[in-house]
């Protein structure tokens, strides 16, 4: 019997994975000749059918995962769609740049096929994301979610996908895994036909994408410091710290993770956040929940994203059920402090310092500790500590009165609106922005000879791309399908008949001019 | 043999070795079959095929061709496709070709697959070893179930060279071992529904049997509508419909089953070559439930020992799954698209020497403006890496199969040698006229 089982196990997962790279290969180089306008109406259809089911599919991922915050999660998948489309709205990564006075001609080249990997704890906003980057640049991609998102990350990606070919997308540019693993993961990432890697997640499938061979766009994890001086608003600083640490119930990689405060202010401070919802742990109860969150020194996965007053009953503390934050004070920011480790639950650390200097100090810190090259927020009014703390913290984008979960993803600042935020070097990342479209296209740079005597053509309103004539590919009719089309029965899937129609008119006009060439 | 070969065998694989590929010729001529060995050397295409992998062929030389030939399909997936390669290697731990006699666990799978994937009204699997084999299967089962003689098959068919096959197809290959019945095989020609219907008239037909597109005349294409009709007529005329779908079948024309294209519902399908994944042989004879009755009358009916071998169904198990998957058949449409532009704009080129593309999905026909022309291209494309054959029945027209999962870069070289090829073999012909001239 266990020979059977045997050969009953042969893993099926990963030639359809290599399968899907090969058809995702097939859409890149059709998609990649795709005019602008098409694209843009591609683009628009994708993001407002994600933007439809973003109720839907937000309550979908907190059923799946347990984790985060239905209502939250609507936020994020409604930026990562229509809020995408607005931000990029005027921006065209398809048509050539011209640059007349340089004599340099820019020609937009996709990357071709994206392998995306999204995580579980912010699933359908990053698949989203993914999706329309990829699709604003005329990339195919292959998304492989998370195991614990993986039927709500399809069913994202499947509402876009049908959307964009609805509108004219090459068939397969829109791809995903339905049952991903490990093995799986990593076929994809060796396979010579992804052309790029998009990892989300953590540290260790962010290291396996580096060392994929393949070009790899990695971010790595958070751990994030917020830092509070005298000069701050207070009330405010207060209301936005609970909000954002609230937020989703903490799943982001830019959710604060401890509170670094100045102590001339702490207590009011302090104070402002009760107010706000957020309830002051005594030491003992502070013990009780590091125990509960790090019984082993590593944090408890059962935790994530889960709501502060669970938290608090599971580690035997009695707090109201309208708590929304756990305040945990701590002494000393060093690795053997677990409550200086990134906490992906609404626990925030507390660390009074008796100068806006020592917090910056303590900040670095933290960022040894974890979230290198992440985020770090601030709320201050002393342009001078806001300089020092954004010169000194090892990361690549402070957010500066406003909460950092959607600051420094860029949804309520002005960066680039992104579920996937760039470490850069400091985090051992090859992009340092947060991601955005620009990332996945190349271009191929026409140079003219700089010699004043050589004049540069004239090449405005000049194109390489083409409108498609018709769905793409072309359904494989017979070469002398005539006028009566039938309706395969039920055993092939139906064609929609006017592409049929639009395809033979394509064909009658190729023969014409088949005809005017012979002549 | 040739002397001044090294003594010592340069060509080992263990089971034999041979010191050259001249020995293999001389050998092959004598042990083997004399006419078609000569054959290949007079045609220009001196191949004795080594070393496969994907789509290409080497030969002996260590010369590299891409397959668009695929052995009418056998290759559809490549050769040695790793995953049929890995499933039958792992079967081999527990499988062999079974006992016909007895109900069997992989015989059992395959058929059920297969009914799955069939058009509606399929319900039971007969197997051969070969498509020929499951041919004759087909018509004795049509001749069971109408209790009727005569089989109906298209002028230039081809259905294989076994007892009852060889009679529906070109005289050729009947004549020559005095097995030609033209009582009980009428041959119409193709695209001709008068003649189907005159012969179809007298209610003593069986069945028809009709490859989908006749691949060995060089894939013409039946006319639209030719096919329903001549379905249409069987049922008025109560003769059966068989597919052959030997060449059509498992997703070569965009669909798994090429009949399905036209709507058609036949009675008994056929399917061989590229269901063994080119790794085991085994071809299989899908059947209504009508023409099920001699399996429920006499289920020793039909004896095969190697006919559905369960090796072979392994095979077939997986490149039946390999076939289905959404992502093949979105290759294939690809493929097509693009194959086919690109043929189109080769032609634009040659319009006086390529002068007609038949293609369905990568089914294709290339016509050439010369009645043996598709020799010499064949010749051409061969001296420039891509190996396709000419139709046996009518050598105007190129056949030109590739693969469905050919990769693009590899489709882009593929169209660059056959462009180049293409008017090599124009720029001879031409010589050779203006010679005659
Ligand atoms: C359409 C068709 N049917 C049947 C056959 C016979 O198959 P086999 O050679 O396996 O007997 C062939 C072989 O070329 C074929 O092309």
């Amino acid at each position: 019997m266990s020979e059977t089982v045997e050969l009953a196990t042969q893993p099926l997962g990963i030639p359809r994975g290599r399968a899907m790279l090969e058809r995702a290969e097939w859409a890149g180089r059709a998609f990649a000749r795709y005019d602008a306008p098409t694209v843009r109406r591609i683009v628009a259809a994708a993001a407002e059918a994600g933007a439809a089911r973003s109720k839907e599919l937000a309550e979908q991922a907190v059923a799946e995962t347990g984790f985060g915050v239905a209502e939250h999660k609507v936020i994020k998948n409604l930026a990562c769609s229509t809020g995408l489309l607005e931000t990029y709205g005027d921006h065209d990564y398809v048509s050539m740049r011209l640059d007349p006075a340089g004599k340099i001609v820019e020609i937009p080249r996709p990357a071709g096929v994206v392998l995306a990997l999204t995580p579980s704890t912010n699933p359908v906003a990053t698949v989203y994301f993914k999706i329309l980057i990829a699709l604003m640049t005329r990339n195919a991609i292959v998304i492989s979610p998370h195991p614990y998102a993986s039927r709500v990350c399809a069913e994202a990606a499947r509402t876009m996908a049908d959307a964009a070919v609805a509108a004219g997308a090459p068939d397969g540019a829109v791809q995903w895994v339905e049952e991903p693993s490990i093995p799986l993961v990593s076929a994809l990432m060796t396979d010579p036909r992804t052309d790029v890697i998009v990892a989300t997640g953590g540290t260790a499938m962010v290291r396996a994408a580096y060392r994929s061979g393949n070009p790899a766009i990695g971010v790595g994890p958070g751990n994030v410091p917020v830092l509070v001086d005298r000069t701050a608003n207070l009330q405010r600083a207060a209301q936005r710290i609970v909000d954002s640490k609230s937020f989703d119930n903490s799943v982001l990689c830019t959710n604060e993770s401890v509170l670094i405060v100045e102590e001339a202010v702490a207590d009011r401070l302090l104070q402002h956040m009760r107010h706000a919802g957020a309830y002051l742990l005594s030491d003992p109860e502070r013990d009780q929940v590091r125990a509960a969150l790090f019984p082993d020194g590593h944090f408890d996965i059962r935790f994530v994203g889960k709501d502060a007053a669970w938290v608090a009953e599971q580690a035997g503390v009695r707090v109201g059920p309208r708590t929304r934050v756990l305040l945990a004070p701590f002494d000393l920011p060093v690795p053997e402090e677990m409550l200086a480790h990134e906490k992906l639950c609404p626990v925030l650390g507390v660390l009074r310092v008796p100068s806006a200097a020592r917090g910056v100090e303590a900040a670095s810190a933290i960022l040894r500790i974890g979230g290198a090259g992440h985020s770090a927020a601030i709320h201050s009014e002393d342009p001078h500590t806001i300089m020092s703390y954004g010169a000194a913290a090892r990361v690549l984008r402070v957010a500066v009165n406003v909460g950092n979960s959607l600051g420094s993803s860029g949804i309520e600042t002005n960066l680039a609106p992104s579920m996937t935020i760039g470490t850069g070097y400091f985090g051992r990342s090859s992009v340092g922005e947060n991601l955005q479209p620009e990332h996945l296209v190349n271009w191929t740079r026409l140079a003219y000879n700089a010699e004043a005597t050589e004049v540069m053509a004239d090449f405005s309103g000049l194109s390489p791309w083409r409108a498609p004539a018709g769905p793409v590919p072309a359904y494989p009719l017979a070469s002398n399908a005539g006028q009566q089309p039938v309706a395969p029965v039920a055993s092939a899937p139906q064609r929609d008949q006017v592409d049929e129609l639009r395809e033979e008119i394509r064909r009658l006009i190729v023969d014409e001019l088949r005809e005017i060439i012979r002549g | 043999m040739d002397s001044s070969e090294a003594t010592e065998p340069r060509f080992d694989y263990g089971a034999f070795s041979f010191a050259s590929k001249s020995e293999v010729l001389a050998k092959a001529k004598e042990f083997w079959n004399p006419d078609k060995t000569q054959f290949w050397s007079d045609a220009g295409i001196p191949l004795v095929i080594d070393r496969r992998e994907e789509y290409f062929i080497y030969d002996m030389s260590g010369k590299r061709l891409i397959d668009v030939h695929l052995n009418g399909g056998t290759f559809n997936l490549g050769h040695r496709n790793a995953e049929v390669v890995q499933a039958v290697t792992l079967a081999m731990q527990h499988f062999d070709i079974g006992n016909h006699h007895f109900p069997s666990l992989a015989r059992t799978a395959l058929a059920e697959a297969l009914v799955a994937s069939a058009p509606p009204g399929i319900g039971k699997v007969v197997y051969a070893s070969g498509g020929g084999e499951a041919i004759d299967i087909a018509l004795k089962t049509a001749r069971h179930a109408t209790q009727k003689r005569k089989i109906i098959s298209i002028v230039k068919a081809y259905h294989g060279h076994t007892g009852l096959a060889v009679g529906t197809g070109d005289d050729r290959f009947s004549k020559l071992f005095l097995s030609d019945r033209p009582e009980e095989f009428p041959h119409v020609p193709f695209n001709d529904l008068e003649a189907m219907e005159r012969e179809l008239r007298g209610r003593d037909v069986a069945a028809v049997i009709m490859e989908t597109i006749p691949a060995t005349y060089g894939f013409p294409l039946p006319d639209p509508g030719y096919l329903e009709a001549v379905k249409s007529m069987c049922e008025r005329y109560d003769a059966l419909y068989i597919a052959d779908e030997v060449q059509t079948g498992l997703m070569r024309t965009g669909e798994l089953w090429g009949i399905t294209k036209h709507g058609i519902a036949p009675d008994i399908l056929v399917t061989g070559k590229g269901i063994s994944g080119g790794m085991y042989p085994i071809a299989a004879v899908l059947l209504n439930e009508r023409c099920a009755g001699w399996l429920r009358e006499d289920g020793f009916g039909h004896i095969s020992t190697f006919g559905g071998a369960e090796l072979g169904c392994i095979a077939a198990l997986k490149s039946l799954e390999i076939c289905v998957r959404p992502e093949t058949r979105s290759m294939v449409h690809y493929i097509a698209d693009f194959i086919g532009a690109g043929l189109r704009r080769i032609q634009a080129e040659h319009p006086d020497w390529f002068v007609g593309i038949r293609q369905n999905g990568v089914v294709m026909g290339l016509e050439f403006a010369h009645p043996q022309g598709a020799k010499f291209v064949m010749r051409h494309l061969y001296d420039n890496g891509v190996w396709a054959i000419f139709s046996t029945l009518d050598p105007r027209v190129l056949q030109f199969k590739p693969g469905i999962l050919l990769k693009p870069e590899l489709a882009e070289e593929l169209l660059d040698r056959v462009e180049v090829g293409i008017s090599k073999a124009w720029r001879e012909v031409r010589g050779a006229r203006g010679r005659l001239r």
